[in-house]
């Protein structure tokens, strides 16, 4: 039963691939175009200049001669060869330059979420178990002035007291340069340089998924089927965990899946106070050197990892509410 | 710290170097990590002379000569060893350093340099091509002699200015027959330099190693030199102060966080070591609107700012006014007498009346579109200063704010604007980096260049007379006519020349010790100890 609504989910979900690729590959494209100058002028700024002849013989090179829509249904007819095309700012393939920075994204997105999600869960069931009592008001407050900090500020803050004041945290980048470290001691090194930025990240979203616990578990708590079951004698541990919070779990995976597309965008200025390479980063310097087919690499990759985070939470919520799914509807 | 105290700060710190430095010992080895905010994807000096490229590469892949601060010509002798130009003007003789070899292990001969010269800069150089446009042949009579042969008189100061710049040497062997352009050794440099290219990651570093075959014994001291990509503005001053990097130059510790960081201890701040990458900032000026085309208005928006005041606030200090298009370090070039324009707002107020652009009822003569150029924080401030200093005189201006490459395309091949902040680079000679501001006829979409519309018949004369004067004096004399005669048309609005600030760890040793020391090859830096 579940193998089978896990099925048709999946089906449902690749065919609607197709169109979000068609519309986010088409606004990248439109953005760019609508910005004013292109690489060449890009480079040349890079650069500090250069004559008529190299200028004209550069935009030939690049295929920025060309209007917009040639260019365009060339990238298309390209894609359709699964061919990313070629990044002028790295004089590199799209695909190697999107490739080598996915796996930092998804590091620090992957860690990020699951600090959010695990300690917003415990924290918000702590609150959630005796809402209005100490504890929980003295943790509901903290958790707003968490909410209420911006991202890079967090980060710098981070930064000066962990990094610069005590040196006990590297203060950026995803690893030691050059290390020559490998296996455990390169996975620990990496760790240690995950742990500000995955805070920052982090730190936020677990604000927000402690609230949106607490206070789903809060309202449980007058529901007719809690009353029920402490009518039936049941207490303590057993109430709170199977019955109230395993319900105020749904908004919550609804919300992840949600903020997976904002986490990306908070990544963006994480990965750049931590000067972590990421896609985040490379999205924003794309955008700065007018490099349309790195744009739209990385926009068709960050698309595909948001739908995928979207079918695991459609799948985790099956699994949490028999209700969902069983074909009609959802 | 008061701005006067700072500059002379700035003019004790130029004899610095000359001081012994016997007295710190020097240990071999080590690993320098500096920051780094751009990644050239073409990384070869020799088609890209960029400040960004060089900042690398010039470690790795050498010129003819580089720039000191002592020595003939302030010139010190790097791939070649002498150079003598012939009294014609027809050619240039260069006698090539012996025993150098390529890091890949082949040997340096005349003919690379005779390859580099007609192959990579004449036809690749994004300067080059204009300087070496007459280059017609180039002599290899031995392995270390070099004679580069022009098709019209070329003025041998003009190639000597080039050479640390414009002169980098690439081996023929990996170039010879292969797309210039597309060479994949423009990313994995293989050169001559101290150090070898070992790997770039984008994103996050590229590595150098030290050449343990340098034709300079005992050179280089550091073992490995790491530029680490910092995106973000506070990375470079944190990671310094962490001690995650031993230094970060061009300024990445911007000069708002350099009062804090200077009291660190164990940090040193330099402000020395960039006179050959002069900046200057501009105003370029639209002389094809009407009220700009007059002279009379130029002069007053001339007279409307503060060049002291900019100095003190924009720059705190790094920085010094100028009147003209030369740069007050070359004293070879900089013409002295150019009287300029002072801080004058009534004279101003008086030129626009002349000029018949009376105030409105709201007190406003007319309106610009200034457009500040994104480049620097200070060229941004200085857009902010000018609006009010302009609005002081009746002329309100428009702030147009754009992104790098848009800024690029809104001036210099759509030309919409009326005026704008620049930040045009000095590169050790007119013919070189000034000219091109003041020549007319120049097509749209040249970058850095003269699409403001200035046309002068007498300074086209002037530009023309000098490309093909051979004389040293002659062309000196020629080429301060040319700032006088710019100067008195307010062609463009000279307002500061400024460099850039080097902040390092006080154990690197021989920071900032010649004219372009960031884009040297620090053979000679080391770690105290």
């Amino acid at each position: 039963m579940a193998d089978h609504r896990a099925f048709t989910l999946l089906r449902r979900r690749l065919l609607g691939v197709v169109p979000v690729f068609a519309i986010v590959v088409l606004g990248a494209f439109a953005l760019l175009e609508s910005a004013p100058g292109d690489a060449v002028d890009a480079y040349l700024a890079g650069i500090g200049g250069g004559d008529a002849a190299q200028v004209a013989a550069l935009r030939a090179e690049w295929g920025l001669d060309q209007g917009p829509l040639p260019r365009f249904l060339a990238y298309l007819s390209a894609l359709a060869r699964l061919d990313l095309g070629w990044s002028s700012a790295f004089g590199r393939p799209v695909l190697d330059v999107v490739l080598a920075r996915l796996p930092n994204t998804l590091l620090l997105m992957g860690m990020a979420t699951l600090l959010a999600l695990s300690l917003g869960s415990l924290l918000g069931i702590i609150c959630g178990a005796r809402p209005g009592s100490l504890h929980d008001r003295t943790i509901s407050l903290a958790a707003i002035a968490i909410y209420a900090m911006p991202g890079f500020w967090l980060g710098l803050v981070l930064i000066v007291a962990f990094s610069v004041e005590r040196r006990w945290l590297p203060s950026g980048g995803i690893e030691t340069v050059a290390s020559g470290l490998t296996g455990w001691d390169r996975a620990h090194d990496i760790g240690r340089h995950l742990v500000l930025p995955v805070l920052a990240l982090g730190l936020v979203y677990m604000a927000l998924y402690l609230r949106l616990m607490r206070d789903g578990m809060a309202e449980l708590w007058a529901q007719d089927f809690v009353r029920a079951a402490r009518a039936r004698g049941m207490a303590g541990a057993r109430l709170v965990l199977r019955h109230v919070a395993r319900n105020a779990l749904l908004p919550v995976v609804t919300m992840l899946g949600l903020q997976s597309a904002s986490m990306l965008g908070g990544s963006v200025v994480i990965e750049s106070v931590f000067a972590i390479p990421g896609l985040g980063r490379l999205a924003s310097e794309a955008v700065a050197r007018r490099d349309t087919p790195l744009l739209l690499g990385v926009m068709l990759l960050s698309a595909m990892v948001v739908m995928l985070v979207n079918l695991l939470v459609d799948l985790a919520y099956a699994l949490l509410d028999p209700r969902v799914g069983s074909g009609t509807g959802g | 710290m008061t701005a006067p105290t700072r500059r002379s700060l700035l003019a004790g710190a130029a004899a610095l170097p000359l001081l012994p430095r016997a007295a710190i010992a020097q240990r071999r080895g080590g690993r320098l990590t500096v920051a780094a905010d751009s990644e050239p994807p073409n990384l070869n000096p020799a088609i890209i002379a960029s400040n960004g490229v060089f900042f690398v590469a010039s470690k790795v892949i050498e010129p003819l000569a580089e720039a000191a601060y002592t020595g003939k010509d302030g010139l010190a002798p790097r791939l070649a060893t002498a150079w003598e130009g012939a009294p014609d003007g027809r050619s240039m003789a260069f006698t090539l350093r012996q025993g150098v070899t390529w890091h890949d292990g082949r040997p340096f001969t005349s003919a690379d340099v005779a390859f580099s010269a007609l192959e990579v800069w004449k036809k690749h150089g994004n300067l080059g091509r204009a300087v070496f446009r007459n280059l017609e042949a180039v002599e290899t009579p031995d392995a270390h002699t070099a004679i580069f042969r022009f098709a019209e008189p070329t003025p041998a100061q003009l190639i000597r200015n080039a050479l640390p710049a414009l002169t980098a040497v690439v081996p023929k062997h990996l170039y010879e027959g292969t797309d210039i352009m597309r060479n994949p050794a423009n990313q994995k440099l293989v050169g001559t330099g101290p150090f070898r290219f070992a790997e770039w990651r984008p994103g996050e570093y590229t590595r150098l190693v030290r050449n343990p075959t340098y034709w300079q014994q005992d050179r280089p001291h550091l073992n490995e030199i790491v530029y680490r990509v910092l995106p973000d503005r506070a990375a470079a001053g944190n990671a310094l102060e962490a001690e995650e990097i031993q230094l970060a130059a061009f300024s990445a510790v911007p000069l708002a966080d350099l009062d804090r960081i200077a009291k660190v201890p164990g940090i040193k701040v330099y402000s020395n070591g960039y006179e050959g990458l002069t900046y200057q900032l501009v105003v370029e000026i639209n002389h094809r609107r009407k009220e700009l085309s007059d002279v009379r208005v130029r002069r007053a928006i001339a007279h409307a700012i503060d060049r002291d005041f900019v100095v003190r606030a924009i720059f705190r200090g790094y920085a010094t006014t100028s009147q003209g298009p030369v740069p007050k370090y070359d004293r070879t070039f900089h013409a002295p007498d150019v009287a300029g324009y002072g801080f004058n707002p009534q004279r101003a107020n008086a030129l626009l009346d002349e000029a018949g652009h009376p105030r409105g009822a709201d007190g406003i003569r007319f309106r610009l579109r200034l457009l500040p150029a994104p480049f620097f924080n200070e060229t941004r401030q200085f857009g902010d200063y000018l609006r009010q200093a302009l609005a002081a005189i009746g002329i309100e201006a428009t702030i147009v704010s754009n992104d790098t490459p848009a800024h690029l395309r809104a001036v210099y091949t759509d030309r919409a604007f009326d005026i704008t902040v620049a930040s045009p680079v000095y590169r050790g000679d007119p013919a070189i980096s000034t000219t091109i501001l003041f020549q007319s006829g120049l097509p749209a979409g040249v970058p850095f260049a003269n699409q403001y519309g200035y046309e002068n018949a007498e300074v086209d004369t002037i530009i023309r007379q000098a490309a093909a004067t051979i004389d040293d004096a002659e062309r000196v004399r020629l080429y301060r006519a040319l700032q006088k005669q710019v100067t008195d048309d307010v062609a463009l609005v000279n307002v500061a020349e400024f460099s850039f600030i080097t902040v390092a760890r006080d154990n690197v040793l021989n920071v900032s010790n010649n004219p372009r020391w960031a884009v040297s090859n620090w053979s000679d830096v080391g770690f105290a100890g």
